[in-house]
């Protein structure tokens, strides 16, 4: 499939990042005349990988970068990529929690996840070398 | 985000303004838990001006389901746009919090 459109958006892993990440994911969606509620749910997922990669696997640490990269193919498929160097994720390790779980312990965090993997049709976690890469498809219809 | 706080003689309005991210979901953990403390039993949370939400800010209000449930504090979310009352219904958090759509409403749920 051919790729039509490739965005991509540096910037350092801090929590204060992610108001920026939002507004590239969106306008990049704007553009590609995604529709607002699609448009916000895609602008979510992306946020919280990020969130994630910033927070825990690069700690906050603001001399460390975390890459976004959106790609359109020909036809209505985006793809999302979140790249960067912090600690590996391995998605075998990864088992969804219990919403009622989460509740009776009163957890604040673990739900992030759920909801990318409720969003989007597909994500894929690899290495790239020393970097670590979150790929997310959503195949959307599109006004034009 | 901004937060502002109303005490009133039968209720706690919280009024959110803003995005509730992970940078600023501390900023509505703290509202709330000071309420609690203060005994506060009737909260209602006006969203007219939230502009999104994250799993972080879902996460504040879930980790309060239990503590409501055991000290009987009730909590109404109202005024809520549809892209956030959507990502709400992602998980069906819809359904475990009590969401309504005026404040009208929230007051007639909170028997206020």
């Amino acid at each position: 499939m051919r790729t039509v459109m490739i965005t991509r958006f540096k910037i350092p892993c801090s929590k204060d990042s992610l108001k920026a990440i939002r507004t590239f994911v969106f306008e990049t969606l704007e553009n590609i005349a995604v529709p607002d509620l699609e448009s916000n749910m895609l602008v979510l997922a992306v946020d919280e990988i990020c969130a994630n990669r910033i927070i825990h696997s690069n700690e906050g640490n603001q001399s460390l970068f975390l890459e976004i990269v959106i790609k359109k193919e020909e036809g209505s498929t985006i793809i999302f990529e979140i790249i960067d160097a912090g600690a590996p994720f391995d998605p075998a390790k990864y088992s969804e929690p219990s919403l009622v779980k989460l509740i009776q312990e009163k957890r604040k965090g673990g739900i992030g996840l759920m909801l990318v993997n409720r969003i989007m049709d597909s994500l894929e976690v690899s290495t790239l070398g020393n970097l670590t890469v979150f790929r997310m498809l959503k195949k959307l219809p599109l006004a034009s | 985000m901004n937060i502002h706080t109303e005490k009133n003689e039968d209720n706690f309005k919280i009024y959110l303004d803003g995005d509730l991210d992970a940078s600023s979901c501390l900023l509505l953990d703290k509202s709330i838990a000071t309420a609690l403390e203060q005994g506060e039993k009737k909260l209602l949370v006006n969203c007219s001006k939230l502009a999104y939400i994250s799993s972080a800010g879902l996460g504040v209000f879930m980790s309060y389901i239990q503590e409501f449930e055991t000290d009987h504090v009730d909590m109404v979310l109202f005024e809520l746009s549809d892209k956030v009352k959507n990502v709400f219904k992602i998980l069906g958090l819809d359904e475990l919090l009590k969401i309504v759509d005026t404040e009208e409403e929230a007051m007639m749920v909170m028997k206020i």
